[in-house]
């Protein structure tokens, strides 16, 4: 993968299986996010990516464009997802009910909402026309109020309740141990691949990372 | 009053309906600035088209097609110089529009004003203005997609830089359909200043639209009503010229100075 003449990605081959949750981690400016934009194709890459059959993908951005200051609200996001999507009026409601989206919050204003509410909202988004997978860049990017359920867990939940893949990008090496079935270690190129306990190695890390690193498992 | 005047009042009205929905969508992809640098593109070729005695409109609009390829292509390279490239496009075209036009035809060509309209270019510009409402109808789903996240409206399939350069010949057509009445330095305002009066006291995409557009179409109206009766007021010493184009935009930033009182959320 290359932007110009820069390269951002190269030796990297790997394989998701339907229905795990595959993390993707590496330091910062590691190509995480290019990674993501790629297999939506809209990063041209020299390689191939492979999506079984016809795959419907939903995408959760890191961050929006839109200017949270405009009189847009919930309800006009779900309504263009939906049309565009050719989603049912009840598929909508069924999962903006799932991410616990009340009446009075559709009707808000997106300039109104917490960080951890419109997070919500964009995998609502995401949802809507009941993709195969969801790719997910950054989640904890922004923090949920203090009492929410964790977004981790209403991911879990939602992967649970509607069988899709669920790829994702992340800092935390605690939501890779929790929820991860097999994690990528990207650093400009494929460092490792498999189930987190196994290749998550101290040395691992520290090639990853580029300094001594140490994760203690949680044992639960 | 003569029917081809009637045509003429007729199709601004319209117009400003198109124009503030055009605004709405023009606000909400951060381009407010892009009416301006469009509507000086048009100058050069009204300016050429008044030399060789055809329709202005007609070389406005080549000249626009040309703009709007061209502010795509920058666009889709999302560069840094956006701005600088934007700024020397503005004032280079409004420089060779002034020195082409010839100057009797100047003031109206810059300043907007009334000529009579036969019932064929009203058609024409009826018609123009129905493309227009009609693609942002079966596209604002889309274009709402785009303007929260182009990645997410991609993954949903949208092919995003076709979807933007169909916007912006829409919003080309519709500064063209602007430059009669409004001429070409003020045009943009007609898409823009009503946006942000609805912007100001809406809240929802469709009252958003609705409200620019009945901004546009007061605007309009009234510029129309005080330019026909006071084409100049003297106070004192003091002659002022209300042309058509500055009639409009002054009601059109009175109401926007007025919404700022209604603000709603934020």
């Amino acid at each position: 993968m290359r932007f110009g003449q820069r390269e951002i990605i190269s030796h990297l081959s790997f394989e998701i299986f339907p229905g795990e949750c595959f993390c993707i981690i590496g330091p910062n400016g590691a190509g995480k996010s290019v990674l993501l934009r790629t297999l939506l194709k809209l990063v041209p890459c020299t390689g191939e990516i492979i999506w079984a059959g016809d795959f419907k993908v939903g995408y959760v951005p890191q961050k929006v464009e839109l200017d949270m200051r405009l009189p847009v609200t919930v309800d006009d996001l779900i309504a263009a997802k939906r049309n565009v999507s050719g989603a049912t009026r009840s598929d909508r409601d069924e999962i903006t009910e799932a991410l616990d989206l009340r009446k009075e919050l559709l009707g808000a204003r997106i300039g109104q909402l917490s960080g951890g509410q419109l997070q919500r909202v964009l995998i609502a988004l995401a949802l809507i026309g009941r993709p195969k997978a969801l790719l997910f860049d950054e989640p904890t990017a922004n923090v949920d109020l203090p009492g929410e359920e964790h977004i981790y867990e209403v991911l879990n939940r939602l992967q649970k309740q509607y069988q899709f893949t669920l790829v994702i990008v992340s800092h935390d090496l605690t939501i890779v141990d929790r929820y991860a079935t097999r994690v990528l270690c990207l650093n400009h190129r494929g460092l490792c691949v498999g189930k987190p306990r196994e290749v998550l190695t101290s040395a691992a890390l520290e090639e990853l990372y580029g300094s001594p690193l140490k994760y203690h498992w949680h044992d639960e | 009053m003569a029917a081809t005047s009637v045509y003429s009042i007729v199709l601004a009205l319209l117009t400003a309906v198109a124009a503030g929905m055009v605004g709405s969508f023009a606000l909400m992809k951060r381009m407010s600035l892009a009416g301006d640098v469009m509507s000086h593109i048009a100058l050069p070729g009204l300016g050429l088209a008044l030399l060789f005695k055809i329709n202005p409109l007609v070389g406005g609009a080549a000249t626009l097609l040309l703009g709007t390829v061209l502010i795509w292509s920058i666009e889709q390279k999302g560069t840094l110089t956006t701005d600088v490239a934007i700024g020397v496009i503005f004032t280079a075209a409004l420089a060779a529009g002034t020195i082409l036009t010839p100057s009797e035809d100047l003031i109206e060509a810059l300043f907007g004003g009334f000529q009579p309209l036969t019932l064929g270019w009203f058609l024409v510009g009826v018609a123009g203005v129905a493309l227009v409402i009609i693609f942002l109808a079966l596209q604002r789903h889309r274009l709402m997609l785009t303007i929260l996240s182009p990645e997410l409206a991609a993954a949903q399939g949208i092919n995003v830089s076709l979807l933007d350069l169909s916007f912006l010949l829409i919003f080309s057509l519709t500064i063209l359909l602007g430059l009669r009445s409004l001429g070409a330095l003020l045009v943009g305002a007609l898409i823009i200043v009503p946006a942000a009066v609805g912007r100001q006291i809406a809240t929802g995409l469709t009252w958003f639209l609705t409200a620019s557009s009945v901004a546009a179409v007061v605007s309009v109206a009234a510029g129309i009503i005080i330019n026909l009766a006071y084409p100049q007021v003297r106070i004192g010493n003091m002659q002022l010229n209300l042309a058509l184009g500055p009639a409009i935009t002054s009601v059109a930033a009175i109401l926007f100075l007025v919404s700022l009182a209604f603000k709603t959320g934020d």
